[in-house]
């Protein structure tokens, strides 16, 4: 056990665990963040994606210890209203099923959106091939990361 | 298809109205169903005319949905069936889970696809209830006429004058009038609906994009511990020994000690619990066991035992005939032409997102579990019947579930949370690691199906006969297998619905005809796998139609026209659909060098085709570019909701063609995680359309219909790119590669 510093949706955080403990069991067991998702533990699956310093990361192969000053941003950090350009475009389109992968696909996206504000249907897949839905809303994951890219954000519009 | 456990809709409005009866008698919901009253609740303040709906004097509507939300719609669905008949904004619609009293609440699962065919009736009955009542109290205090009254926008309106009471308003007086039987109130007509048949935006969808929604593994109580367990990898082995010190001694452990496997239809491997501070001190814990385990009696079993057995079971006698019509046997012992095949697919894990997982709290007195089952009123009989509580003091809050696909209809994780949290005297969260997820599910059944077919000096088909095998879901059990007893077999009906079901070739007109099953042993647990049988019975059955076709010459949507040729509702369902299909995927038409396109249709409560179009790599890899679904699924309630299902359930067997397969190896799975149990990512994901046919039929159930028809549609449209036909799934790549060179 040891004291770390953290920053976590702008707020800073102390906590006690040992330094190699992975980010995704801090943020949901010690901090309560459950938004942030258990899915696979080995980096294969994406669902517990958040940024660190705005880059993709998955918090299950993330020390917790490795993170020092860099400021961690979580799906409930992402914006206070659904406001982002990236979860409005998941409400237009309806991606959601279970919904159980949608923050890691959300957090996955939305990093990938602003460095590449305006990807080819190419580069959206490959940036979002390592995040899995068993639900498999793929289709609909392209088609609202096209829709924040196009700015076409009404999101009283009904879906098809 | 999961017969036994669907309510009939006679039984639901049954039980609809002996709740209503029960809630005016002054039924009171135990501690925590008040709980979810508003504090300011009065005695009329809230206008309860059924178990399922609530209106408030501020005119907000909530709606308590009994099916689980498991990314299917419930929660939308539902009130959309309530709100089109009550005459509602959907804007004043609030959504809740109904608790779990299966004395009010019978139907507090799902399956089968048959949540929106379930409760189209009844639902639209607890609106229309409500509606009749609010109109008599209206008409009432104006001394008017009821007919002169209608119900709009949440008000009901005088016609004649265009005096107008809201809902609110009307709460006091509607709550004092005798209750109307639902049974007798007049639903709307099909071509009135404002709601049913529109595309609404989901309930549970913006809770979904920010994090905040609930599922299994997200509860939290104060004091809670979280477990882990380490199960006997091996099907109905048993723990040998165990040194549980290092484990004892990782910082955050609280308790190690062994949990007994559960017999029976519990189905629970047992092992050893690691409860913890956190879940990665659990995980932690776990590592530093040094446990050895007895192999138990599958210890020889591998998929290739397997392979043989089911080969072996195909060549034998029948253990039963489960359809015969005219004389198969003896119009294929001498046809003019005759064609054999054998189709095989392996198990399959559910590999649902969300790990199996349950919180329980053992007290004194009740129980609380907080799980993400599909059969919350299972999981509360189950866990009263181990723990010696009555019914009434296990409560059970069913939360969102990341995902099922037939799993959470099993209860094996929920009650193993009882065996470790009635050892701590605290809330305990079990979490599956990924790992144990997929070597302890319930899997898709391992099957191989040999098919016969003949032609007749025409060149008319007029025979085919089916041996299917499979390992069993009737009586899997983790501890005997399938046993071929009396009991068991005594009803092949019961057996086929399970694993049969859709090996029948109807409506195809083909004369004599016969299936034939016999049961292959193993291990292995099976259970539901979405579309259950339907998910390896038309891959045999529509890629061996177009073995015949091919056979004979024909084109393949065409042969299949010419054999629906009677004259029932149902074919010319599947005709339509067949032909929306190829016209929308451009049947017929050239595509450019290497691509090939497959059809595949099938019929049943709702009925589909598709044209898959497919290209192969040079490594042999297949890809999958184009998807065409023609769906007739009655009155599509939400069509959003029909064409999202698809695209999902397309998706989903899409994994099991090209990448998905559960072997075992001494009687334990291989695969461990998504690096070698691989489902379908992005850049695999195929181009889908959804072509829905109008209709105001009642709804039948789309949640797998999408799934059916992918193996054989993506396997007869590699056999048109490449020439090679594919009776194997997943699909070997060599195989494509070799026949390249």
């Amino acid at each position: 056990m040891s004291r770390i510093a953290i920053t976590v949706n702008e707020k800073a955080r102390l906590i006690d665990v040992a330094p190699d403990t992975p980010l995704l069991w801090v943020l949901r067991d010690t901090l309560g963040l459950t938004g942030t998702k258990y899915g696979c533990g080995m980096g294969l699956c994406g669902a517990c994606t958040v940024h660190l310093d705005g880059e993709a990361r998955r918090s299950c192969q993330t020390a917790v210890g490795s993170v020092g000053a860099k400021k961690i941003t979580t799906i409930e950090g992402l914006s206070p209203d659904h406001s982002h350009p990236i979860q409005r475009a998941w409400i237009a389109e309806q991606v959601p099923q279970c919904g159980y992968c949608q923050s890691g696909q959300i957090m996955q996206a939305s990093a990938f959106l602003a460095k590449t504000p305006h990807p080819a249907r190419e580069q959206i897949d490959e940036a979002m091939s390592g995040n899995i839905c068993r639900c498999a809303t793929y289709q609909r994951i392209r088609r609202a990361i096209q829709r924040a890219a196009e700015q076409k954000l009404d999101d009283s519009s009904n879906p098809s | 298809m999961i017969p036994q456990t669907q309510v009939s809709r006679r039984e639901f409005l049954k039980t609809s109205t002996q709740a209503t009866g029960a809630l005016i008698l002054g039924f009171s919901l135990p501690t925590r169903g008040q709980a979810q009253e508003p504090a300011s609740s009065g005695p009329f303040k809230i206008f309860k005319p059924n178990a399922w709906l609530r209106i408030t004097a501020d005119n907000q509507i909530r709606v308590l949905v009994e099916k689980p939300e498991l990314g299917q719609g419930s929660r939308t669905y539902t009130p959309m069936m309530i709100a089109e008949e009550l005459e509602v904004d959907w804007s004043t619609i609030h959504v809740e889970q109904a608790p779990t009293i299966p004395s009010i609440y019978q139907s507090l699962r799902t399956g089968g696809s048959g949540g929106v065919a379930n409760t189209y009736t009844p639902m639209r009955q607890v609106g229309a209830q409500a509606r009749e009542m609010l109109i008599t109290a209206a008409a009432q205090q104006w001394k008017a006429k009821k007919k002169d009254c209608r119900a709009e926008s949440g008000a009901v309106v005088h016609s004649p004058t265009n005096r107008r009471l809201t809902y609110g308003e009307l709460v006091e007086a509607a709550s004092e009038l005798p209750l109307i039987n639902p049974d007798e109130v007049t639903l709307k007509q099909p071509k009135d609906f404002r709601i049913i048949g529109k595309s609404l935006p989901r309930t549970d969808v913006p809770s979904k994009v920010d994090g905040s929604a609930g599922f299994g593994i997200d509860v939290r109580a104060p004091g809670m511990l979280f477990a882990v367990i380490a199960r006997c990898p091996f099907f109905g082995g048993n723990l040998q020994s165990s040194d549980a010190a290092a484990a004892k001694a990782v910082s955050g452990v609280r308790a190690v000690f062994p949990v007994p496997p559960l017999p029976r239809h519990f189905n629970t491997a047992g092992g050893v619990a690691v409860v913890a501070d956190s879940t990665w001190a659990a995980m932690q814990g776990r590592k530093a066991l040094a446990l050895t385990w007895d192999k138990g009696p599958g210890a020889n079993e591998s998929t290739d035992t397997l392979r043989k057995v089911v080969e072996q079971r195909a060549s034998g006698p029948p253990t039963f005939i489960a359809l015969d019509r005219g004389d198969a046997v003896e119009a294929l012992v001498g046809p003019v032409k005759k064609l054999e095949a054998s189709y095989e697919s392996p198990f399959q894990a559910h590999a649902t997102m969300e790990p199996m997982n349950t919180t329980v709290h053992v007290r004194d007195h009740e129980i609380e579990v907080w799980s993400p089952t599909q059969f919350a009123d299972e999981v509360q009989k189950e866990i009263a019947e181990l723990s010696g509580f009555p019914l009434d003091k296990v409560i059970v809050h069913m939360t969102l579930s990341g995902g099922s696909f037939g799993r959470r209809y099993q209860w094996d994780y929920a009650a193993e949370a009882w065996q470790v949290a009635k050892e701590m005297k605290k809330p305990v969260q079990l979490l599956w690691t990924r790992e144990d997820d997929m070597q302890h599910d319930f899997y898709r059944p391992y099957n191989y199906q040999r098919l016969s077919g003949g032609f007749d000096a025409q060149g008319n088909l007029v025979a085919w006969s089916t041996r299917l095998v499979t390992t069993p879901i009737s009586g899997s059990n983790l501890y005997t297998g399938f046993t071929e007893s009396p009991e068991t077999l005594k009803d092949p009906a019961t057996i086929a619905a399970l694993e049969w079901y859709g090996a029948d070739v109807a409506p195809y007109s083909i004369p004599n005809l016969r299936i034939e099953y016999s049961p292959a042993d193993s291990v292995v647990p099976r259970s539901w796998w979405r579309s259950v049988a339907s998910s390896y019975t038309p891959f045999a059955k529509e890629c061996f139609i177009d073995e015949l076709a091919h056979a004979s010459g024909r084109d393949p949507f065409q042969f299949r026209m010419d054999l629906l040729t009677d004259k029932s509702p149902e074919t010319a369902r599947l005709r339509a659909v067949l032909e929306l299909a190829a016209e929308n995927s451009g049947w017929g038409k050239p595509l450019p060098k290497g691509r090939g396109r497959g059809i595949a249709c099938r019929v049943g409560g709702s009925c589909s085709a598709q044209v898959a179009e497919v290209s192969v790599d040079d490594d042999g890899t297949v890809q999958v570019h184009r998807v065409v679904s023609a769906v007739n699924c009655g009155i599509a309630v939400n069509p959003d909701g029909v064409q999202a299902m698809t695209e999902g359930a397309i998706n989903f067997a899409l994994t099991a063609v090209l990448t998905g397969e559960i072997t075992i190896k001494g009687g334990a799975v291989e695969q461990s995680n998504f690096h070698d149990y691989q489902v379908l990512r992005i850049n695999q994901a195929p181009e889908i359309e959804v072509h829905i046919v109008p209709s105001a039929e009642d709804p039948n159930g789309v949640g797998e219909l999408g799934a059916m028809l992918v193996p054989p549609a993506v396997a007869n449209a590699v056999f048109a790119a490449r020439g090679v036909r594919v009776r194997r799934l997943p699909m070997d790549p060599q195989l494509l590669k070799r026949s390249q060179s």
